[in-house]
């Protein structure tokens, strides 16, 4: 963290050590993706089928099915909502200028959280025919919406003549959070017993529901927002000056703080309509990067979205084989994981965090 | 290439901070803006940078401020301001290369000379929140001075705009960095500074403009400007001004014995 190894080209430039780790956190996720693919509470065995492909015979139905059907679809499917939650954290982070923002403390999440029980609740008394249209796109279209005009409100609020207020959007972000929560839990009042059900596991957070139709309808908003981010980088970096100092390095700052806004929103957005409240990815993983590598959002948002992938795949092993045959929602897991974890952020940060 | 205002207003909030105030600076030259607390120095010089909306005109080299973009600015002039944060923990190295990365990592400037320019040669590896805030300041410096290397390019001579570049540091680090100044200037540049320190301005300062209450009372060539009367009229104590030969200026308060 501290020591600089002594190969570096220049003292302080940490952007070799990001570009490795950037090689290094991809092997890991190709390689955990495809343990991930052989895992499983099921009988079913990766290398058995790959063996079984290879030597020309046909796959077995169920292989074939919990393989391609079920495993393949949630792995891509967490892969995606790991690395959005850690790309939009750390994209919160750099804008806020704190390493504790989050697209959960600035009611981001509380606004797709509200779209998506909108979407859950009220959807059956949509006309067949136009709940027939939306089909699986309903929920996290509905979530994204929430997401996005949670933030376009938000940034009304906080923002006066082109100039946003950090603080202001933290503190309207607090309360906006708790009033989209306070009329999620009205419309929870009103929910049927199998609604309120789908409720609390969406809520704790779960992969179990990934599906295809699910992904097609997530996936092209995830990697939009994930390609998209590392262009923030520079912009970022200079905004860590402060606003002022940012602008007179050259950076058109209204415009980066608008685009970081969009980008987190949508990522966050198709994220929670997915996977519903998973917390603390978006803080933990950016944190570890900074420790390993610095905070140049150059390498630091290109290796949030891997480590968060990774993270979230094995937090989704643990969740889908911790209880078998039931299973465990992977929010749990990163709740019990990154809570304490967080905590020992805060501790260790006492005193320097201006807070 | 002279950085002109001419008759410009700011308000900030309700506050009419500047009023109808002209200003001219010449590349060669080191200005000091100098003024007692609330004179509206700082205001002037964040007019200047083009960061503050004003009525009336700014001009750089002929061109309306008002009509360049944020990076044609940040080619023509880099701006120190006095109050430094830095949010995460980068490298020393790595605070000097945000100026240059933002404009499309040209490295223009070797960050060792930029940070040996501001004496502190081996600090590149160093946490920048591990600093003192003498340390942190003049790494900042380094950080302005990298982002206009050259005192001159083709299209002309560039700017420092320094907000009490000397704070925070010791005796000996506000010479050097009084010195890098000036030398910036001799070598073509221009160079926009808000001091506190009179004798510092009396004994690098060029071109000296007296602020007080939002006015430009007196503009000039320090020994013009650095009077008894001008001073103690600015400042509202009584001042005096001793020029003993062969040191230079002196000023120091006067105090009823």
């Amino acid at each position: 963290m501290v020591a600089i190894s002594p190969d570096l080209p220049l003292a302080g430039d940490r952007s070799q050590r990001g570009r490795r780790l950037a090689l290094l956190l991809a092997l890991t996720l190709a390689v955990t993706a495809l343990v991930s693919l052989g895992w499983g509470a099921s009988g079913t065995s990766l290398t058995r089928a790959v063996s079984d492909a290879l030597a020309g015979r046909e796959l077995a139905v169920q292989d074939r099915v919990v393989l391609l059907d079920i495993r393949l679809p949630r792995i891509l499917m967490g892969a995606l909502v790991g690395a959005s939650l850690a790309v939009s954290g750390a994209v919160m982070q750099g804008l806020f200028r704190n390493p504790l923002a989050d697209p959960g403390i600035v009611g981001v999440g509380a606004g797709a959280g509200l779209g998506a029980i909108l979407a859950i609740v009220l959807g059956g008394l949509l006309p067949p025919a136009l709940a027939g249209l939306f089909g699986w796109y309903l929920v996290p279209v509905a979530a994204f919406f929430g997401g996005w005009l949670t933030t376009l409100a938000l940034y009304r609020i906080a923002t006066r003549q082109g100039r946003t207020s950090v603080a202001t959007m933290l503190l309207a972000g607090i309360a906006l959070a708790a009033i989209l929560s306070a009329v999620a839990g009205l419309l929870i009042l009103r929910a049927t017993d199998a609604q309120l059900r789908d409720l609390t596991f969406w809520g704790l957070g779960s992969l179990a529901g990934a599906n295809w139709p699910k992904l097609a309808a997530a996936a092209p908003i995830m990697l939009l927002a994930l390609l998209y981010a590392p262009s923030l980088a520079r912009g970022l970096n200079a905004l860590a000056l402060g606003e002022a100092a940012a602008g007179h390095v050259g950076i058109r700052v209204q415009r980066v703080k608008n685009r970081a806004v969009l980008t987190a929103a949508a990522a966050t957005g198709a994220a929670v309509a997915v996977s519903g409240g998973i917390a603390f990815v978006g803080i933990v993983v950016p944190h570890l990067l900074r420790l390993a590598s610095g905070p140049d959002h150059r390498w630091l948002l290109v290796n949030s979205g891997l480590l968060g992938a990774v993270v979230l795949l094995l937090a989704d092993m643990a969740s889908r084989t911790a209880v078998a045959p039931a299973e465990l929602p992977i929010g749990i897991v990163t709740a019990m994981l990154g809570g304490p974890f967080f905590l020992w952020i805060l501790l260790r940060n006492r005193g320097v965090l201006e807070l | 290439m002279s950085l002109i205002a001419e008759n410009i207003s700011v308000s900030l909030g309700r506050a009419r901070i500047l009023h109808d105030l002209s200003f001219q600076a010449r590349p060669g030259q080191l200005t000091a803006i100098v003024g007692p607390n609330g004179s509206g120095k700082t205001t002037l010089l964040r007019a200047l940078t083009g960061e503050l909306p004003h009525q009336g005109r700014i001009t750089l080299g002929g061109a309306d401020l008002a009509g360049m973009s944020v990076e044609e600015l940040a080619s023509r002039r880099a701006v120190l301001s006095q109050f430094a944060a830095l949010s995460f923990p980068f490298t020393v190295a790595e605070v000097v290369r945000i100026g240059l990365q933002a404009r499309g990592e040209r490295a223009e400037a070797p960050v060792p000379a930029a940070l040996a320019a501001v004496g502190l040669p081996g600090f590149a590896g160093r946490l920048y929140q591990q600093l003192s805030g003498g340390e942190q300041q003049r790494v900042q410096l380094a950080r302005v001075l990298a982002q206009v290397w050259h005192p001159l390019d083709r299209y002309g001579a560039r700017w420092l705009m320094l907000d009490e570049p000397v704070s925070s540091l010791d005796i000996a680090h506000q010479l050097t960095v009084m010195r890098l100044a000036a030398d910036y200037a001799r070598r073509g540049g221009g160079v926009v500074a808000v001091m506190h320190d009179l004798n510092l301005t009396a004994m690098f300062a060029h071109h000296v403009v007296l602020m007080a209450r939002g006015l430009v009372l007196a503009r000039g060539r320090p020994d013009q400007v650095l009077t008894d009367v001008a001073l103690t009229d600015a400042y509202g104590c009584s001042l005096r001004v001793n020029t003993p030969p062969p040191q230079g200026t002196w000023i120091l308060p006067h105090t009823a014995a």
